[in-house]
């Protein structure tokens, strides 16, 4: 029989505000477990939640990124369960009347073929602290410094068909958030985290199978593995007579492999109901056209210009849109050398393979986008030829100049373009070459065309590489033919 | 000096007749006499009270003008102080000390205000008897058989007993007005909102407001004006500028019109208690009022629809108490499952446990329709009758409970405690100010007559109740020490 996989994705994102999304307290990663609990994330006696706006302009211009409705009235409400991480013994979140409505993403896939996922709603939330099973002999030790931290949690629709189409949906998520600057997308640090539900159907089937789904898995290689053995077990299970059960299911990256969690029947009854310590969230039109007015060309949009506009193929436009840095260095280079192709070339050769030599963030590149605009530049005004050009490259990411033309003066790497100058040296070459000068006469055009490669070298050498090289070209054929 | 208002007291540091330590120094020795039977305090702060009063002499000496300052008080259990035990009454708070204080403490502080201590009350606040507490039950100085009414029993009896001129109170269900009534003080209910509540331990959080309790209208409005206004810190407070209150106290009642529910005057009012509003609304006619009957007619509602709506709040707000980071643990939990049950077990009282256990069903998938929506639509259809009866008069009269003060231990199954609150829970849900203010006695028991306003209009209420004081003396009794003692 042939299956159909049906994927829809609850993506977590932590949203880049300073401080918790109802306290005061700061929401920087990696300080000295419970230093950044006050008494609000504590849950103290008498204590009550503010919200923090930043949180719901973050949440607005995402909504407003993907296209979605954004209500004029929103709902805070209480997620009711007992875990020891959670202060309260509530996690305040929103269910009935979410912030941002339905939307759609675009994602783009291996062949370039570009497919729609639709988004149910997405909804502001506090993130729970966290338990330590380690270190405390046999007892969990409690770390409340996450606790409060604003989480955006985007819901999909079951869209996806594919651990690729999934991953490919997580990618777009994560450039949307990191393009608007509200998320800075570390997955490693938990600042986007996936629960995938997954399910197998019969092809051509119109119901959707029992779904299991898959909590916290928490890289891009992690959710399509996951996806990938969990589509295998279903449709294992059912070929050989069982069911799939409503399950949540634990990704293991050690074993590789889901596990079950807790089956429906074990689920909570989380008795939501609106929080009576907050107002109802109301933005009007102005307030939405504000934040409208604050995003950033997104993904897409810019995929497409540089695809149109530029001129870009579309495998160099999505490379260099898929991240705001990316795209940032690549746009500040266009800007100082003004040709896109050769641009795009620099970044995406030998800029971004000599980041990837050291694992270098593009946003951390010891050579600056002014820096690189200005030796294509010079590439591209024929100051240099291009075996120079790598030089001042080599020169400029070691730091052992200002800018492409401080090192081209130094290291006097100007091409010569001087047509005497050039001759000049090709008349010592030739006087120096007796013997290859004869046998290149002696032989026919065909083989000619090989044996010039000697005589372009010695030129070059004699000039330290700064010869333009199409003209020693032209100029020695000249020599060596009309003789 | 033991039972002067707070208005008295000031003219008398400001004359030099005593300072503020020979008040505070007076009042904690008196505390310490008689209150071992009263039971109306849980904590006494006897060295910050007189360290507090020293500071207020010195400022006075200096200058320091402020109405308020270096006057005593009472603060109710349930309002965080900061290094104080603040325990809500409750085994469960027992060794908590609030590593802050709340916004109204904050603010009487700042006022200039001495805290006596922390009074008694009903385990977080869930009783109208104050029986509930985990200190024992507060007898009624006016009559130690009887109780004092709750939740904020504690600090009506401690002002009638002349521990303290004045308290912070809490009403979520009439746990102002009743022990009020019942104490023979005076007692407001402020709007929802008009309040902070940062500090404050919730109870049910859309219904809680804290509120002053005093000897007269007139002190209940110096304390109101210096603990309202908005505060950042509690979303739920209004942004509204906080009157004058003292402004309109004075004010002429020529022509306001009363309103009297026809259901606050129906079936299982006392006779004796119907025939004190009756003489109470007599002396508002003479004073130029006219008296007029409506109807609030969703009433038999109001406490159907509170014990949905608080005990589904409270069960989330309660859930904090897990023995995990504060409070009350378990000795040697197995498990966490058994840190949880045995922790809430044995730091929860029986109604805590009770309202607890309703709130969780009510909100339960399956349920919540049938439960806490349809107490929401009620409890919008009790605040619309207000608002209609209000297009009509400007106030509105009636008792503030069914009866007196009933006995220690009198009221044994639930639901006839819960419907002690019949003419008060209503005020709660639609949010509205309410005042209870002494109007007569049945036998050694005080009658407390309430007066409901629109929301915010607190300015008027007090003047009502004021104009009330200046026509009658029920406020200026109070028991004698041989009842007492």
């Amino acid at each position: 029989m042939q299956w159909e996989t049906v994927i829809g994705l609850e993506v977590h994102v932590q949203l880049a505000t300073q401080s918790k999304i109802f306290s005061g307290a700061s929401t920087a990663f990696g300080a000295e477990p419970n230093t950044q609990a006050c008494a609000i994330d504590l849950g103290l006696p008498g204590v009550l939640p503010v919200l923090n706006e930043g949180a719901v302009a973050m949440a607005v211009q995402f909504g407003l990124a993907i296209n979605a409705e954004i209500p004029e009235t929103s709902l805070f409400e209480r997620k009711n369960y007992f875990y020891p991480d959670l202060p309260k013994g509530y996690q305040t979140s929103q269910m009935a009347q979410p912030i941002v409505g339905k939307g759609e993403v675009e994602i783009v896939l291996d062949d370039d073929v570009r497919k729609r996922i639709r988004i149910h709603h997405a909804h502001l939330e506090e993130d729970a602290g966290k338990s330590l099973h380690e270190d405390f002999h046999g007892m969990s030790g409690i770390d409340l410094n996450r606790a409060g931290t604003p989480l955006l949690e985007i819901v999909s629709e079951p869209d996806m068909r594919s651990a690729k189409e999934a991953v490919a949906y997580i990618r777009a998520i994560h450039a949307i958030v990191t393009y608007l600057g509200i998320s800075d997308g570390n997955m490693a640090e938990g600042s986007m985290r996936c629960d995938v539900n997954v399910s197998v159907r019969p092809k051509g089937q119109e119901t959707l199978g029992t779904r299991a789904e898959i909590k916290n898995v928490n890289s891009f290689r992690f959710v399509e593995r996951a996806i990938e053995f969990e589509v295998e077990r279903q449709i294992e299970l059912i070929e050989d007579g069982g069911k799939v059960v409503q399950e949540t299911r634990l990704y293991d990256p050690d074993q590789d492999e889901t596990r079950s969690m807790r089956t429906k029947e074990e689920a909570n009854d989380y008795r939501y109901f609106p929080c009576p310590d907050l107002l109802p969230v109301m933005l009007d039109e102005a307030y939405i056209e504000h934040q409208r007015s604050t995003l950033p060309e997104l993904p897409t949009e810019k995929r497409n210009r540089f695809e149109t506009s530029l001129g870009l193929s579309t495998y160099d436009a999505g490379v260099l849109s898929s991240t705001r840095p990316m795209a940032e260095y690549f746009e500040a280079v266009l800007a100082v050398c003004g040709d896109a192709k050769q641009a795009a070339n620099w970044v995406q050769g030998e800029l971004s393979g000599h980041l990837n030599r050291e694992n270098i963030d593009i946003s951390n590149s010891p050579v600056t986008p002014e820096q690189l605009g200005g030796l294509i530049s010079r590439v591209l005004d024929d100051t240099i030829n291009g075996k120079a050009a790598k030089q001042v490259f080599a020169a400029l990411w070691n730091n052992e100049g200002a800018s492409a033309d401080e090192i081209i003066d130094a290291r006097g790497l100007k091409q010569v373009t001087d047509t005497g100058a050039i001759e000049a040296m090709i008349d010592q070459v030739i006087a120096d070459s007796p013997v290859q000068v004869a046998q290149y006469r002696e032989a026919d055009p065909e083989k000619r065309g090989k044996m010039i490669g000697y005589f372009v070298g010695q030129v070059m050498k004699a000039s330290r590489g700064t010869a333009n090289p199409q003209q020693v070209n032209g100029l020695l054929k000249q020599k060596l033919d009309d003789a | 000096m033991h039972h002067m208002t707070l208005t008295e007291l000031a003219k008398g540091l400001k004359a030099g007749d005593f300072s503020s330590r020979e008040l505070t120094t007076s009042l904690l020795d008196r505390i310490e006499r008689l209150d071992g039977d009263i039971n109306s305090f849980i904590t006494v702060t006897r060295n910050q009270a007189l360290s507090a009063a020293d500071a207020a002499d010195q400022a006075r000496a200096k200058g320091d003008s402020r109405p308020l300052a270096g006057l005593p008080l009472a603060i109710k259990d349930i309002f965080c102080t900061q290094g104080i035990r603040t325990s809500c009454g409750s085994k469960m708070l027992d060794n908590f000390q609030a590593p802050y204080n709340a916004t109204v403490v904050e603010k009487l502080e700042a006022a200039g205000m001495i805290s006596l201590g922390k009074t008694n009350m009903d385990e977080f606040a869930m009783g109208s008897s104050n029986e509930s507490s985990f200190y024992g039950p507060v007898k009624n100085p006016w009559d130690r058989t009887a109780v004092p009414g709750g939740s904020s029993g504690g600090s009506a009896a401690a002002i009638a007993a002349g521990f303290a001129p004045a308290a912070l109170g809490t009403d979520t269900g009439g746990s102002i007005r009743q022990p009020a009534a019942f104490c023979g003080i005076t007692g407001l209910k402020p709007t929802y909102g008009r309040v902070s509540r940062y500090g404050m331990i919730a109870f049910a959080s859309s219904l809680d407001q804290g509120g002053p309790m005093a000897r007269s209208a007139e002190d209940c409005a110096h304390l109101l004006g210096a603990i309202a206004g908005h505060d950042l810190r509690d979303s739920t407070s209004v942004a509204r500028v906080v009157p004058d209150y003292l402004a309109e106290l004075d004010a002429p009642l020529d022509g306001l019109k009363i309103g009297l529910p026809k259901e606050y005057f129906g079936n299982g009012l006392d006779t004796e208690v119907e025939s004190a509003i009756r003489e109470a609304i007599r002396v508002y006619e003479s004073l130029g009022a006219k008296v007029c009957e409506v109807s609030l007619p969703h009433t038999h509602l109001a406490v159907p629809a509170y014990y949905v709506i608080a005990p589904a709040e409270a069960s989330s707000n309660l859930s904090r108490y897990d023995g995990v980071r504060f409070g009350h643990r378990c000795e040697n939990p197995a498990d966490l499952e058994d840190l949880y049950k045995r922790t809430r077990a044995e730091g929860f009282g029986d109604e805590v446990k009770r309202r607890i256990l309703i709130g969780t069903h009510t909100l339960s998938e399956g349920f919540f329709d049938a439960y806490y929506r349809k107490a929401q639509q009620v409890r919008r259809l009790i605040r619309q009758d207000f608002l209609d009866a209000f297009d009509e008069v400007d106030v509105l009269m009636g008792p503030a409970a069914p009866t007196t003060a009933f006995d220690l231990g009198a009221k044994k199954d639930p639901v006839s405690m819960y419907l002690q609150d019949i003419y008060t829970i209503a005020i709660n849900l639609a949010g509205i100010p309410g005042i209870s203010v002494p109007a007569g006695f049945a036998g050694k028991r005080p009658i407390g007559l309430q007066i409901l306003g629109q929301h915010f209009a607190e300015s008027q209420l007090l003047n009502v109740a004021h104009q009330f004081q200046q026509a009658t003396d029920w406020h200026r009794r109070h028991p004698t020490d041989q009842e007492t003692t």
